[in-house]
């Protein structure tokens, strides 16, 4: 029951922010605030109440919650909380909530309607990452996309249109794309069984052709790597993240890519198992080119938020890998990657965007030698530096250290270049460093240190970002069970591949026989 | 006429008596409220005859009607889309011509004209009911005669649709001359007899798929559209739109059917290259209109494109999924072009983008609506429109049609890039002052807003719950 309520208090929260701003300017900045600790809260107490080892045995579930929506197409209001759900779901409330505060003072024009977009775009989310219904699953992912849109449409920045409609038009394209796959997924199980329906654990098992796994996998991986990104679908990315607000950026980098992954892992594998082994290499091996082309143009960015942006494909690289490479190590460390990553890259936006707000601009060549105005600043913006660079005692260390070695037993080759990835880490991360703290000093006028609010959004990330990097079992722990009965399944579902003479669809099967 | 025979086309009396009536009260004065009562009295007495007391049988008046579920289902919906389009009509008319109660007797005649096309299985009532749609439209395109596109766009409909029914005259006469029948149920019984389709049929069909063809302006028989669009008075649009198409589609559907064309290849293939090459046009040339009501036309093109799609799976599911989808569109359409209609003034159309600017801010439930009304077109969750087309790709899908079903999906993508403009045009920062409020009186406005409402209410409410609206299209569809 409690699941419902995540989306619920969202949704509502989104709504009553709408209408209170019309009863007084500035308190829908408080509804919202409310809507995201609540959440919050609930979902850290139900991490604490539910410890990821001890679980009922063959049920990684923590919570369900199922009723009717559509009974004659199949589709129910079907959601399970789940470890991996659960550490998304903490990630979602934990960025909204700084997604609420950073957008404070930033957002002057039309409040209400902003909040009702970002908290819906929240509810999106956590729809996306509960909901265990493929219907369902597709609704949610259209309901994170619009508020989306309108985000980067009405509060961008100088190029927010052209920034909108790109982002809008790949993400519903690869969507349909998807839609198309699931109506497929759909009508098989449907004329093998008997039992038209759209419930995930239902779909596991469909017994599919060779052919058919092929095509409707491909369908799926569309709207994933799209959302991902992976090279070269990624060139929405830069444009989306840096025309957002802040509070935009925040949300697609640290979220909005993460539901690809979770895609990956929670629908491209268990569904098709002998399909996805079989693309692996090839999706690996695009994982590693996305490293390092994102590194290379990271480095050769001006812009502040394009440059984040690109290190965003470049770290989502090492999400590809890592999935692909199919064993538990290399999954722990995709999940610590959505974690530390959204953490991380979105202090950077977050930074970028403090920084907007004083110089009004984002360009990195008229900035320099801020540490002596902003020591504060300069000393968060280094820390996350750092740690998107993978410096040893931060979360994304852990991460990419996880990925690298258990992508290692997949492909040496490969491994052996995602790492030099982190030597292009390590130059755009320093030279974020270089050309924004240190050196000459830029003009610095109306130059001043983090507010009381601003501290109080970092202090927590820097901690959290620390906390992943010295003491992961937490985390690791809590997605273990979900990743490895996926990752069991898939090995006994490959160990009988699917027979090749079955004909895609029986016959002329239909809903009406 | 049996007692039964009367009580079922009672429905098509209650229109003709109206359109009597009307008549008979101008003689004695003009007043636009009273006329507009009438007129919207007869379609809700209408449609809850036909919900309430029509025998709930197949019934068949030889050799014209046929009232079945399918035709009494699609009745009431062209009574209901007509009379959202009576409601929108009152506020649109008031502030314009100042003989404005002769539209609704064409609009009754219209209407008369589609319902009786629904329930034909006959070529004469057929060609009756086409007709008697026809000429009515022609004069309701051209009914704001001081406007200067609205007199282009009468006389292209015009000569369009002449030629047309010409198609249609000469496509019957052949499938006459080769069956030997006139009757949809003997045409069939012909063609299943025969071993395979003799040419000069063949010809027949083609000519009257021409005719078809153009009264849903499918492409290659779409150039009329967007100028009729632009030029017809906005609540006319909203008639072509749906109405008209509608009733053509149901009829499409029936004859279709009943002589099983899916046997042929060689229609489902003209079928199939009409329905891609509608989605394909439709949308890409509305990419680049500037002109909301163009845009509309186009997007009416790729829609009926998309509707093809679930008409060429066949079947029980691909006719309930043209009957929902049908429904859908026809809210959705009503609605845009309701909006359209409300925003426009006394000298011309709320038709360019430049109308729509910062609509959000200057009004935003008005704005609120459209959006919702676009995003329908759209097919984005939440609304009608996706249900529909979720429908319309199930059917595609069950049917194993995956070149239709993944051109759908290419062209919904494409079609969002106009709609998300329009919406995105109403988002605008929205500088410089207020406009001056409306100076008819407020009743008028609460009579649109009113219809507005429930319009949105019923997009929502069949887009998230499309359970109910489903029950009733299988009711109907299968008896």
């Amino acid at each position: 029951m409690i699941l419902i309520w995540f989306i619920i208090i969202l949704m509502g929260g989104g709504i009553l922010a709408w209408i209170a701003e019309q009863w007084q300017a500035g308190l829908s900045r408080w509804v919202s605030l409310a809507a995201t600790l609540i959440n919050f809260v609930l979902a850290t107490v139900l991490w604490i109440q539910s410890p990821g080892q001890v679980t009922v045995a063959g049920s990684s579930w923590i919570s369900t919650f199922t009723a009717q929506w559509i009974p004659s197409f199949g589709v129910s209001f079907n959601l399970a909380l789940d470890g991996l759900s659960l550490l998304l779901l903490l990630l979602t409330f934990f960025l909204g909530l700084l997604a609420v505060l950073t957008s404070w003072n930033e957002i002057q024009y039309r409040c209400g309607f902003y909040y009702f977009n970002l908290l819906w775009v929240l509810a999106g989310i956590t729809g996306v990452f509960l909901t265990m219904d493929l219907f369902l699953f597709y609704f949610f992912w259209e309901v994170m996309l619009i508020p989306m849109y309108f985000l980067i449409g009405i509060w961008g920045h100088e190029n927010k249109t052209y920034a909108a409609y790109k982002f809008f038009i790949f993400t519903q394209a690869s969507g349909l794309l998807m839609l198309l796959a699931i109506l497929g997924l759909y009508f098989i199980h449907g004329s093998n069984t008997g039992n038209y329906t759209f419930s995930y654990f239902d779909l596991l098992g469909t017994a599919l052709t060779l052919e058919a796994s092929r095509l409707l996998m491909l369908g799926f991986l569309a709207a994933f790597i799209v959302k991902l990104p992976v090279v070269p679908f990624h060139t929405w990315l830069p444009d989306a993240h840096s025309q957002a607000p802040t509070a935009g950026s925040l949300i697609l980098a640290g979220l909005l890519l993460k539901t690809g992954a979770y895609g990956l892992i929670r629908f491209v594998v268990p569904l098709f198992p002998h399909s996805a082994a079989e693309i692996a290499p090839w999706a690996m091996l695009f994982g590693v080119i996305g490293i390092l082309y994102g590194a290379v143009l990271a480095f050769s960015q001006t812009d502040f938020k394009r440059l984040v942006a690109y290190t965003s494909v470049s770290h989502m690289g090492f999400v590809m890998l890592g999935v692909f490479a199919f064993n538990a190590l290399a999954w722990q460390g995709v999940v610590m990657q959505m974690i530390t990553h959204g953490v991380s890259t979105g202090a950077l936006f977050i930074l970028a965007g403090t920084l907007y707000e004083r110089i009004h601009t984002r360009d990195i060549l008229r900035m320099g030698g801020f540490w002596a105005k902003m020591p504060y600043m300069a000393v968060i913006a280094l820390i996350f530096a750092m740690a998107s660079l993978g410096l040893p005692g931060l979360g994304n260390f852990v991460a990419e250290f996880l990925t690298l070695i258990g992508s290692w037993h997949a492909s040496r080759v490969l491994t052996v270049l995602a790492a030099i990835g982190l030597v292009g880490a390590t130059a755009y991360s320093l030279r974020i460093m270089q050309k924004i703290f240190y050196g000459g000093i830029a003009e610095t006028h109306g130059l001043t240190d983090l507010s009381r609010r601003e501290k109080l959004i970092f202090l927590p990330m820097v901690i959290v970002i620390i906390w992943l990097g010295v003491f992961p079992q937490p985390v690791i722990d809590t997605a273990k069970q979900t990743l490895t009965g996926v990752l069991e399944q898939a090995h006994v579902r490959n160990a009988s591949p699917p027979a090749t003479e079955k004909p895609i669809l029986s016959a002329k099967g239909g809903i009406h026989e | 006429m049996s007692k039964t025979d009367f009580l079922n086309v009672i429905p098509l009396f209650m229109l003709t008596s109206s359109a009597i009536l009307i008549m008979f009260s101008i003689s004695v004065k003009r007043n636009h409220k009273l006329i507009y009562i009438i007129t919207a009295a007869s379609f809700v007495a209408d449609f809850f005859y036909l919900v309430m007391y029509h025998p709930k049988v197949k019934w068949v008046i030889e050799p014209l009607f046929i009232f079945d579920g399918f035709g009494v289902f699609n009745m009431g919906l062209i009574l209901l889309t007509a009379l959202a389009v009576t409601m929108i009509s009152y506020a649109y008319f008031e502030q314009r011509e100042e003989r404005k109660e002769e539209y609704y007797i064409l609009l009754i005649l219209a209407t008369l004209g589609a319902a009786v096309l629904v329930i034909s299985k006959h070529f004469v009532s057929l060609f009756l009911g086409l007709e008697i749609l026809s000429v009515s439209l022609y004069a309701m395109i051209a009914y704001l005669r001081r406007r200067e596109r609205s007199d282009e766009a009468g006389i292209k409909y015009l000569i369009m649709a002449a030629f047309s029914s010409a198609f249609i005259l000469f496509g019957m006469a052949l499938v006459y001359a080769v069956t030997g029948a006139m009757e949809f149920s003997g045409i069939a019984k012909f063609l299943s007899t025969a071993p395979q389709m003799p040419l000069l049929l063949l010809t027949g069909f083609g000519m009257m798929i021409v005719g078809v063809g153009f009264k849903l302006s499918l492409v290659p028989f779409h150039m009329w559209a967007a100028d009729v669009y632009e030029g017809a008075p906005a609540p006319v649009t909203a008639f072509i739109a749906t109405v008209s198409k509608g009733g053509m589609m149901a009829l499409l559907v029936r004859f279709f059917n009943l002589v099983d064309g899916y046997r042929y290849t060689s229609l489902v293939v003209i079928f199939t290259v009409i329905a891609i090459a509608s989605m394909l046009v439709g949308n890409l040339l509305a990419l680049r209109q500037r002109n909301v009501k163009r845009i509309l036309a186009y997007s009416s093109i790729a829609h009926i494109g998309y509707l093809l799609v679930a008409f060429l799976a066949g079947g029980a599911m691909g006719i309930e999924a043209v009957s929902f989808y049908l429904v859908a569109y026809f809210i959705t359409t009503v609605g845009a072009f309701g909006i359209l209609a409300t925003l426009s003034d006394r000298d011309r159309d709320a038709e360019q983008m430049e109308d729509y600017q910062g609509l959000l801010w200057r009004r935003p439930l008005t704005a609120a609506i459209l959006s919702a009304m676009l995003l329908s077109l759209a097919g984005i969750p939440l609304t009608a429109g996706f249900v529909g087309k979720f429908y319309l790709v199930a059917a595609g899908v069950n049917n194993h049609q995956w070149l239709l079903v993944s051109m759908l999906a290419l062209n919904s993508a494409i079609g969002l890039y106009y709609y998300i403009r329009i919406i995105a045009v109403m988002f605008e920062r929205h500088e410089g002052e207020e406009e001056p409020a409306d100076m008819l009186h407020p009743s008028v406005y609460i009579v649109s807003g009113v219809t507005m409402a429930v319009l949105v209410a019923l997009l929502l409410w069949v887009g998230v719950y499309p359970e109910w609206m489903m029950d009733v299209i299988k009711t109907y569809v299968n008896s």
